[in-house]
């Protein structure tokens, strides 16, 4: 039996309750693997490897010469997530990116959200994200950012929290759908058997949701994907949703603006673009706007934007909400555009902004984990319980210097989902990320991606940290 | 389309026929070898074919050996023009139009990349040089029938194949040259057995041999070099490449055959005219060796306009990652 002496180590498990017992979500898949003949499951966890490497489902490690390209390391042994779990998840995170959108529109035009003293003005003026080019615009459709994908994670007590909202350029949703291309053909019967949601239509929805942002007075708006090439660390999903779609891949060498609209150059000639879902930050979009030396981008594109003549999605400036402090103040802004209760709670977080949490980090950073307010992919993270003193100290340095960019969490001890290790199955903890789209309305693809720290014991997931994907199963409602 | 992607289908095509064509040439010296006595100045007259000989001398020294020249040929990666630098380019270009390509091309792409990459670390190839040779075609065809069998017969196709077959026509007349520079035909050989096997391992390097003899009855200098220059049916032969390349020119540009509306399609068109209306003893005459050296300087002169019409507008990659995702 795979699951034998399996052991929970006193962690929330996705598939064991404590006393070792399968939870009913899994417990379909457990009878199935059992009926497996010996053996089986690594030979198909070696198949399912051999075919990803084929297809080229590869990432870019930087800082690495030739040959950088990787597998994104895959374990067969899908997480499940029960219907009724994921209906709770499902309206939280619609309620969340409803009001995050509302309060990116609130601060770059009418601010009641300062005047009115719920959020501190001097957070918002010192954040690197805030675009002041964009104060007094309103995007197509009033809608800020359409493309997110949030960072939950559950803890020692089965709550899910949200650890960021990633809402600029979040990437991996093109895993979710490799992940699961391969895993039915590695469990086609089993796949018959369970009543799984399906996330194939996520393409379709994608490109429905680009084509509502066309700027009014565009029929049959021309959508392209923009990426900064092929030496950026996600470039395998951008071609690939761009093939999905069926739209053009273009590079910021593609596009040029004349007369006020962006055109593609093609072998016929400059073809006008009408929305365009840019892979490219902020910063690298438009040389005389922002970073004079980006080569990546379109010159003159943000005056465009402004005028309505394009779309961009996700709008210039929703970065803002990365922000980790800003963060810290969700389930306030949730209360003040919706006046309803937050239904995912934020990770409890201390703002080193602020003078009483500043003391308490301090006091406790053994206990916690540091993270720079501005940074993704867990770059530039302190974990307390494993840090040395001497980077303790280092970090209690940065924190007195630049209190503005540091926040604070308890560690969080990351549910745990078993992974394969030959023959055995052995639990390792997990995050995951699911991705909302918001056009007509807001739809939340039923799975994500769920990233495993494959190394025993460890609590990082990031690709570029040794961490690995699964398959996630939504179950239909069976009542 | 796209001038960038036009441009990468483009010469994803050309690395992927010259990958192929170095093996070709590899092979007929190979083939060569076997018959002659000795090697001496081979090796190296094989370098100046690929017209690399100056890089050579820079990476490897003054003396040419079998084993630095397959080496270099093969697997040296400060050679722009080696199998595996070729193809390496393939799979960057691929890489950057996998939106455009099939799975299958891409797969089968990265499959002939790490076979050739492995293949220099395993030492494989110098132990079994025919072997390892005959996969490199072998794996080439196969590219070649899973693009032709995968993609729509649009613009990025007609982009592809006038990308083959400008490099092919360029190749084959490198090959005859092989000839030329290894064997300066001695009077006394000519016509003997010796010059047979060797006109006959010519034709078999460009996997000719077969149809050849279903329209020649004896190997003669005169034949070989007709069929591989002005056949209008075979696919390597020169003619060939380049009717069927002004094919997918004008495919893309819409412009009626035996007209023109730009450069690219004037210059192919006076290429498609001269190879026409050429007579094989007249170009021996004249001098073969400066016949097709005089070619592939017309054939360059295609493919700079090529560049001009279609590719201009677009501009090169920058090499950064453009930002942290999330």
């Amino acid at each position: 039996m795979y699951y034998k002496d399996y052991d929970t180590e006193g962690f929330f498990d996705e598939y064991f309750h404590a006393d070792g017992s399968p939870r009913e979500g899994a417990s379909i898949l457990l009878k199935r693997l059992e009926q497996l003949p010996g053996g089986e499951l690594l030979r198909r966890q070696k198949a399912t490897e051999a075919r990803l490497f084929q297809m080229g489902v590869t990432f870019t490690v930087y800082g690495e010469e030739e040959g950088t390209e990787r597998i994104f390391p895959f374990d067969i042994i899908p997480r499940v997530i029960e219907a009724r779990e994921w209906e709770a998840l499902e309206r939280g995170l619609k309620q969340r990116i409803y009001a995050l959108n509302l309060f990116i529109d609130d601060i770059y035009n009418d601010k009641k959200i300062l005047k009115d003293r719920v959020f501190p003005e001097e957070l918002l003026k010192t954040s690197k994200c805030y675009r002041p080019q964009c104060e007094g615009f309103r995007p197509p459709r009033g809608i800020w950012c359409h493309i997110s994908g949030t960072d939950l994670v559950r803890g020692g007590d089965g709550v899910y929290y949200v650890l960021e909202d990633n809402l600029r350029c979040p990437s991996g949703v093109s895993y979710v759908l490799e992940n699961r291309e391969v895993l039915k053909r590695t469990f086609p019967k089993i796949f018959e058997d369970s009543k799984i949601r399906p996330v194939d239509d996520y393409p379709y929805r994608l490109r429905e949701m680009l084509q509502y942002m066309a700027p009014d007075g565009a029929h049959s708006p021309t959508v392209v994907l923009l990426t900064p090439g092929i030496y950026n660390s996600a470039y395998f999903e951008h071609s690939y949703l761009a093939q999905q779609m069926g739209i053009e891949l273009v590079e910021g060498g593609d596009l040029a603006v004349t007369d006020g609209y962006v055109y593609m150059k093609t072998t016929k000639g400059l073809q006008k673009v009408d929305v365009i879902y840019r892979r490219i930050d902020d910063d690298f979009i438009d040389p005389l706007a922002f970073r004079e030396d980006s080569l990546l981008g379109v010159p003159g594109i943000m005056d465009v934007y402004k005028s309505g003549h394009v779309a961009l999605v996700n709008a210039i400036g929703t970065g803002i909400a990365d922000d980790k402090i800003i963060y810290a103040y969700v389930p306030e802004i949730i209360k003040y555009y919706t006046g309803e209760e937050p239904i995912l709670p934020n990770v409890p977080t201390y703002v080193c902004w602020e003078e009483l949490d500043r003391k308490y980090v301090l006091e406790n950073l053994e206990s916690l984990v540091v993270k720079p307010a501005n940074e993704s992919g867990g770059y530039g993270i302190m974990i307390g319980p494993k840090a040395s003193a001497r980077v303790r100290e280092e970090f209690r340095g940065k924190i007195l210097e630049d209190p503005r960019n540091y926040i604070a969490q308890p560690t969080v001890s990351l549910s745990r989902v078993p992974i394969l290790v030959g023959e055995r199955f052995e639990g390792r903890h997990v995050d995951f990320r699911p991705y909302t789209l918001y056009g007509e309305d807001i739809y939340v693809m039923p799975g994500g991606l769920t990233r495993v720290a494959l190394k025993k014991g460890s609590l990082v997931v990031n690709s570029s940290q040794g961490g690995g994907s699964k398959d996630t199963w939504v179950l239909r409602d069976l009542s | 389309m796209l001038s960038r992607v036009a441009n990468s289908i483009y010469w994803m095509s050309r690395y992927m026929e010259r990958a192929e064509n170095v093996a070709r040439f590899i092979e007929v010296n190979l083939h060569l070898m076997l018959d002659m006595h000795t090697d001496e100045g081979q090796w190296e007259a094989l370098v100046s074919t690929t017209g690399d000989l100056e890089i050579f001398r820079e990476r490897c020294g003054e003396e040419a050996t079998r084993e630095t020249v397959l080496d270099f040929l093969t697997f040296d990666r400060e050679n722009p023009n080696s199998i595996l630098s070729t193809l390496t380019m393939v799979r960057e270009n691929a890489r950057s139009i996998r939106e455009i390509i099939s799975s299958e091309m891409w797969e089968q792409i990265n499959k002939f990349y790490y076979f050739v990459r492995d293949s220099a670390l395993s030492g494989v190839a110098a132990e079994t040089p025919q072997d390892f040779y005959q996969r490199v075609k072998t794996e080439s065809h196969l590219y070649a029938g899973i693009a032709d069998s995968t993609m729509n017969r649009g613009e990025d196709w007609h982009f592809a194949r006038m990308g083959r077959l400008i490099e092919r026509a360029d190749k084959t007349s490198r090959l005859i040259d092989v000839k030329y520079f290894i064997l300066l035909p001695k009077p006394e050989d000519v016509g003997t057995p010796i010059d047979n096997i060797q006109w006959a391992a010519l034709l078999k390097s460009a996997s000719a041999l077969d149809m050849y003899r279903r329209k020649y009855e004896q190997i003669t200098p005169e034949s070989v070099v007709q069929f591989l220059l002005l056949d209008r049916h075979f696919p390597r032969a020169i003619l060939y490449c380049v009717l069927m390349a002004e094919v997918s020119l004008h495919s893309i540009t819409g412009t009626p055959a035996g007209m023109f509306r730009n450069e690219a399609e004037r210059r192919m068109g006076r290429l498609h005219a001269e190879l026409t209306y050429a007579r094989i003893d007249d170009i021996i005459k004249r001098g073969l060796h400066e016949y097709l050296d005089n070619f592939q300087g017309e054939l360059n002169g295609v493919g700079d306009s090529i560049k001009d019409t279609f590719f201009a507008l677009s501009s090169a990659s920058p090499n950064t990652p453009g930002g942290m995702e999330e």
